[in-house]
């Protein structure tokens, strides 16, 4: 066995036991935990080929998912094996939601040309199907979460605005609307 | 890449920290099901007609043999559910279910033959053939039940296979299950049925599957 590859069980032994201790409540443990998921699932995204700019969202969903699949975490096996795996499905989940959207963008410019749409010309998009479906699937959101599009993004406030504005945390701001932006793909999809 | 927003996640993560149980092990939540249905099967036995049940297995061998394939789809169909229901676990788990079932569906594919080699066994009619419908489907909702409950705190990286092979689990027990109550052999149409009946219940369970997992 190699001196690298004794640092690296070394490592994942201290990471499975900081995860143990967070399972346990350890919020001291839980945060230098996802402090060190960072670096390691930022290397796996840039080895899976997700773009420079989408790295942080790679990171972000795989935080949010490890944080609700923690009960799942077995001590005795390897840590690192475990949050690879859920950061690989989330950078799988990025490529993809990627490429259909630059599939879509490809087209945009000749289907514009082709089909100019007098509704969308001076760019109101509150009377189109989409906008209605947007608006209809933004008010089913749990309070929380439609706060957080409704101060975040339609409104454009900055995060410290929303956070005066409906008294949150930035955080929890944050995290409703990671979560909102989620259920709004499962809603407009039809899941 | 910017550290701000991870950080912030991070803090609201942290903050928002509670103790957790544990999830007990793939292996010992297959058990616990497998043990579930055993008790149904005990259960189903002390009302059943055991002797003509074994007078009709040892008349036709392939009707063992789908039985066999049944159980064996059942137990390996959930072990591979709740093991794909915890996220380091191989998508490989999917393929142990694999030759049961192809074992399931050949000895009672060739049930189908025997109408023609041994003249007078008895066909089963579509109403009968409906009665097996809505008694696999009726064994599947209680099973199903119990089942979703032991996965619903897991974290499935593929909730829609880990979903399926449940259903494959739980349409596999409730067709073994049947074999206490099946008053005829394997025909054509009672082979069509439990198809339309097994794949109706993987199909719920897929779809449930894709909705009630966090994923």
């Amino acid at each position: 066995m190699g001196a690298a590859e004794t640092v690296t069980n070394a490592g994942d032994r201290r990471r499975g036991a900081l995860m143990a201790a967070a399972q346990a409540g350890d919020a001291t443990a839980y945060r230098t935990l996802l402090r060190e998921c960072v670096g390691l699932v930022q290397a796996l995204a840039c080895k899976r080929g997700v773009s420079p700019g989408r790295v942080d969202d790679v990171v972000q969903e795989t935080l949010l998912s490890v944080h609700r699949a923690m009960q799942t975490y077995d001590p005795q096996r390897s840590f690192t094996a475990w949050l690879n795996a859920i950061a690989q499905r989330r950078a799988i989940d990025v490529l993809r939601s990627d490429s259909r959207r630059w599939g879509r963008e490809l087209n945009l410019p000749l289907a514009y040309e082709s089909f100019p749409d007098a509704a969308r010309s001076d760019g109101v998009l509150e009377d189109t199907q989409l906008g209605a479906s947007l608006r209809l699937a933004i008010g089913r959101l749990p309070e929380a979460q439609r706060q957080a599009v409704e101060r975040l993004v339609i409104e454009e406030k900055s995060l410290a605005e929303a956070a005066a504005v409906t008294g949150r945390r930035e955080g929890a701001l944050k995290v409703n609307l990671h979560r909102a932006l989620k259920t709004l793909r499962a809603m407009l999809r039809g899941e | 890449m910017s550290a701000a927003p991870n950080d912030e996640l991070i803090e609201s993560l942290a903050a928002g920290l509670r103790p957790v149980r544990r999830l007990a092990s793939p292996a010992v939540r297959a058990l616990i099901w497998l043990g579930l249905v055993g008790v149904v099967a005990a259960a189903l036995a002390t009302v059943a007609d055991l002797p003509a049940l074994a007078r009709r297995l040892a008349a036709a061998p392939d009707m063992w043999l789908a039985v066999v394939g049944s159980t064996l789809t059942a137990a390996c169909a959930a072990f591979a559910a709740f093991e794909l229901s915890v996220p380091d676990r191989r998508p490989a788990w999917a393929l142990l279910a694999v030759p049961p079932l192809l074992l399931w569906i050949g000895a009672s594919g060739l049930g189908c033959l025997r109408g023609w080699i041994v003249p007078g066994t008895h066909l089963a009619p579509m109403s009968e053939a409906r009665d097996c419908l809505i008694s696999i489907i009726g064994l599947s909702v209680p099973l199903s039940a119990v089942l979703f409950l032991l996965l619903r705190r897991a974290f499935p990286l593929r909730p829609g296979l880990t979903a399926a092979l449940g259903g494959l689990a739980v349409a596999a027990a409730a067709a073994t299950l049947l074999n206490f109550f099946h008053p005829f052999d394997a025909a054509a149409t009672d082979l069509t049925v439990h198809a339309v009946a097994v794949g109706l219940v993987v199909s719920v369970s897929r779809l449930a599957g894709r909705r009630i997992f966090p994923s």
